[in-house]
């Protein structure tokens, strides 16, 4: 009945991928030059996959909508990367990395991807250090790890808190060398609005040159979408402004399946909204939560006196304060998992004790941690991040508690792929966070840089010559075919009809608006009757979205309006098929939480009989319920169990 | 808050920009100051008018997107800050604030507040790697790297390429650009087998771009929003030295032969 085959090979576990590596086919060099692959995206999975493939003889087309390469938000990450290296002899293995990752995910992902995820982290590592990043070392000049996100190993690489930085920027040194090579043509400031597919397969591409606003045609032999993740759908995300979902939106339409679009990762400790202007959520780094402690106070009036500015929060006495999560958690206190902390938060703000100006926010307070450790020690330990936040906030941690609240920064839903990152559409690619691929329900910290990179410079490069030397024969393809001809005529109108809106509303009221309701209704935790008030305003807003929206300026110039009102538009889709795979999943798992389906006790109830599958969604039409398709999950080498931290 | 702006309008590379004046009201002083310019384009959608054109992307002072010269200097008047990490807080109330644009031969504005970078990723590609090949690479830990090594070639890693350097100099020289570059891979041994032939592409791609000479201010480290040292600088010219009379006794011991 289901279309999906995730054609994972036979064997195994171990051996599942070293086995595919020997069987698949190659490519002669000869041919390789005569077979192009356009990429697009250059974050950790773009460029590190652009520049193995230039480097193994393809031509290559990169696209990004940065003016370069090295700005994609990958350059965001802070804490680290995973690797199996073992260097502590603390007995970590490619097995425990697999383990942590599929139970971490909630037991919502594919064994056989996560275990080649696992196999792959060491070489990634040691490429990176060839390439010149500098992680982190010990005085001998070998390299140092931490443990990162409650794992019982350490087994993550970080360079500062700028590992994502580094790690980027290695892989924009080596797409610059091929770049400088001729093997890969750089296409910056580019927005790709659509896929083409001749005969059923990915052939090209439709993209709009941001500075002149004019419609391009780009063909190729592959498609590869890296375009990275759909937080931006909520408006206020830690995502950077550009980030969006339109290149892998379109192949959806297109007819590549969308699996768990609703899987949304909250983290709990990033700097609260200041106020309606707020354009962009920023993070810290979770680590605070080892010795923070966080409050609200206990009395209403209390509440009040702080809104008012009549008391500090140190004016408060320990008596008259909420530790909620040590009340609620005894056991795990302040280090429960991100969902959890967000979820608590989330509670006691609706109950009406949330601090802050705008009452959405609660305290993370390390006085204890003065008095007990000392100031230097914990200024050793988190010196930068409280400058950080005192450059934003204006307020020193050390004098008054830390304002913190959930904000929404990682998706693991995103286009369905089979063991060879190969969406339903043959010859469409999807890498990094834009899959769905290896973190089920819920990321684990340090593994999003895991599998980035993992995609783009150790699995695509060996998959894409698999389906590639069956296309060794195709000549290369005239842009001016009637499928070209169709699909640029089609952004040209779409293009058209958002810009003839005759309305009087911003882009960005729209995305607010689509924001709230997201938020509100699809956000921490999530009921049936949300859901269903989610979806009806939803599809009001798109209605109003054609008629309402204000687009200044022309199509055919350097126009950021334009690019916003893309982006909106496929958000507003996004948001409705998120909706609705929220509302099919009657169950609790990882970041997705559904109030109807928690334990007496507050805790999210998995339903591993029911819902142990991938929901992949296929694109029906505008104004069509999607379909959905399941892709069961076979655990053989993993038993499940329940998450418990009380 | 209430400011008044002096903002420079350009509407592409070719034609002829002017300041142009406008105010804002009621800007929060814990708005960014991206987010006060975001309060200026929505009413200016909103009335028929024209928003400005400024980049900017992940607004946590990383990616190096932004740029803007305020009140005469790139990033604003506090240091080690990106613009979109400078608050309104930073202003007086009632201030007027002037906003223009990196200005540089090697920029050439897009529109308004945007210009081209590409310069910078040039000079990457003329040599700001290690030509490694993904695979076949020794284990991570079979070349040790002493720590203080590591931890400088790190300081000079943290560039984001925003170009406030250039637009600091008087000159428009790059210099702390690519001397950030050729510090970081020249201080590893991963990046010291190229180190001598790097270092000449680099300078020779930085010439060729039209990027001047270092003017010894220092005012790139001091408007640098990561506080990349001058001493990088300092390492690349010797770098660079020590290259060039490499390669000419080179040459002088082939010729002899």
């Amino acid at each position: 009945m289901t279309r999906l085959n995730a054609r994972i090979p036979e064997g195994p576990l171990a051996e599942k991928w070293t086995a595919y590596k020997s069987g698949s086919k190659l490519v002669n060099p000869n041919n390789k030059r005569k077979l192009d692959i356009i990429v697009i995206g250059t974050g950790l999975a773009g460029a590190s996959a652009a520049a193995s493939l230039g480097q193994l003889g393809y031509n290559v087309k990169v696209f990004c909508y940065q003016d370069t390469p090295r700005r994609a938000h990958s350059i965001a990450a802070q804490g680290g990367i995973n690797a199996a290296k073992n260097y502590p002899n603390d007995g970590d293995s490619a097995y425990r990395l697999f383990y942590d990752t599929i139970k971490g995910g909630d037991y919502r992902a594919r064994e056989a991807n996560v275990y080649r995820l696992a196999q792959v982290s060491n070489q990634i590592i040691d490429l990176c250090v060839a390439q010149g990043v500098p992680f982190a070392r010990e005085y001998s000049g070998l390299l140092t790890n931490r443990s990162f996100g409650g794992a019982q190993v350490s087994r993550t690489f970080y360079a500062r808190g700028q590992t994502g930085q580094q790690l980027l920027l290695g892989a924009y040194s080596a797409l610059s060398r091929q770049i400088a090579a001729g093997t890969v043509k750089l296409y910056n400031r580019r927005d790709v609005l659509d896929m083409v597919l001749v005969d059923g397969k990915a052939r090209g591409i439709i993209a709009r040159n941001l500075v002149t606003g004019e419609i391009e045609r780009h063909a190729a032999h592959a498609v590869v979408l890296a375009n990275g993740g759909y937080g931006n759908v909520f408006f206020l995300s830690t995502n950077a402004m550009g980030s969006n979902v339109t290149p892998a939106w379109s192949a959806f339409r297109k007819g590549a399946m969308f699996a768990n679009p609703s899987f949304t990762q909250i983290h709990p400790t990033c700097i609260p909204v200041h106020g309606d202007a707020q354009s962009k959520l920023t993070l810290m780094s979770e680590s605070l939560r080892n010795d923070g402690r966080i409050w609200v106070p206990a009395k209403m009036k209390d509440v009040e006196k702080l809104r008012n500015k009549e008391i500090k929060p140190s004016d408060i006495a320990e008596a008259d304060r909420d530790y909620y999560l040590e009340r609620r958690y005894p056991a795990f206190g302040n280090l429960v998992p991100r969902d959890v902390a967000s979820r608590a938060a989330k509670e006691r703000c609706d109950a009406g004790f949330g601090v802050g100006s705008t009452g959405v926010a609660v305290f993370l307070d390390f006085a204890d941690a003065i008095k007990r450790k000392g100031h230097d020690a914990i200024d050793s330990l988190y010196g930068n991040l409280f400058q950080m936040y005192e450059q934003i906030v204006a307020e020193s941690p050390y004098e008054t508690p830390m304002m913190i609240y959930p904000a929404v920064h990682y998706t693991m839903g995103g286009l369905w792929v089979d063991y060879e990152l190969m969406t339903t559409i043959p010859g469409l690619y999807a890498i990094g966070e834009c899959n769905f691929s290896d973190h089920g329900a819920n990321r684990l910290g340090a593994s999003a840089l895991m599998q980035g990179l993992a995609d783009g410079y150790f699995v695509l490069p060996y998959t894409i010559g698999n389906y590639l030397a069956n296309e060794i024969h195709t000549p290369r393809f005239d842009t001016a075919s009637s499928e070209f001809n169709i699909a640029a005529q089609a952004v040209t109108d779409r293009l058209q009809q958002i810009k003839n809106s005759a309305g009087k509303e911003s882009v960005d009221n729209f995305h607010r608006r689509l924001g709230k309701i997201m938020w509100e209704y699809c956000g921490m935790a999530r009921n049936d009757a949300g859901l269903t008030e989610a979806l009806y305003q939803i599809t009001e807003l798109r209605h109003e979205y054609y008629r309402g929206v204000k687009i200044p300026g022309r199509l055919d110039e350097y126009n950021p309006e334009v690019e916003k009102a893309c982006r909106v538009a496929d958000f507003i889709e996004l948001g409705e098929l998120m909706v609705r795979d929220a509302q099919q999943r009657r169950e609790s798992c990882g970041g997705h939480f559904r109030e109807e389906y928690q334990t007496s006790e507050g805790e999210a109830l998995r339903n591993d009989d029911e819902f142990a599958f991938v929901g992949a969604w296929e694109y029906r039409g505008r104004d069509v319920a999607a379909e959905l398709h399941r892709e069961e999950l076979q655990f053989n080498e993993i038993k499940l169990s329940q998450r418990s931290y009380k | 808050m209430n400011f008044t702006l002096k903002i420079w309008r350009q509407k592409n590379v070719t034609a002829k920009g002017e300041m142009v004046s406008y105010d804002v009201s009621g800007i929060s002083p814990d708005s960014s100051f991206f987010e006060m310019l975001d309060t200026l384009n929505q009413k200016l959608i909103t009335t028929d008018g024209d928003p400005v054109a400024f980049d900017h992307d992940c607004r946590e002072g990383i990616c190096g997107t932004c740029s803007l010269y305020i009140n005469g200097r790139p990033h604003g008047p506090v240091k080690g800050v990106t613009t979109c990490q400078l608050h309104m807080r930073a202003f007086k109330d009632g201030d007027t604030i002037f906003i223009e644009p990196w200005r540089a031969k090697a920029f050439p504005i897009v529109r308004d507040l945007v210009v081209d970078r590409s310069a910078l990723d040039k000079i990457i590609q003329a040599g700001g790697y290690v030509s490694v090949n993904t695979g076949g690479v020794p284990d991570a830990n079979t070349i040790p790297v002493p720590k203080e090594k590591s931890d400088s070639a790190f300081d000079a890693a943290t560039c984001i390429g925003c170009g406030a350097c250039v637009a600091a100099c008087s000159n428009a020289a790059a210099m702390l650009f690519i001397g950030a570059k050729v510090s970081h891979l020249a201080l590893l041994p991963q990046g010291r087998v190229e180190a001598a032939k790097r270092v000449q592409n680099m300078v020779a791609c930085m010439d060729e771009l039209g990027f001047g000479n270092c003017s010894n201010t220092y005012a790139c480290e001091s408007d640098c929003p990561k506080g990349i040292s001058v001493a990088n600088i300092a390492r690349m010219n010797r770098e660079f030295l020590g290259a060039k009379l490499f390669s000419e006794k080179e040459k002088v011991i082939k010729e002899s032969l």
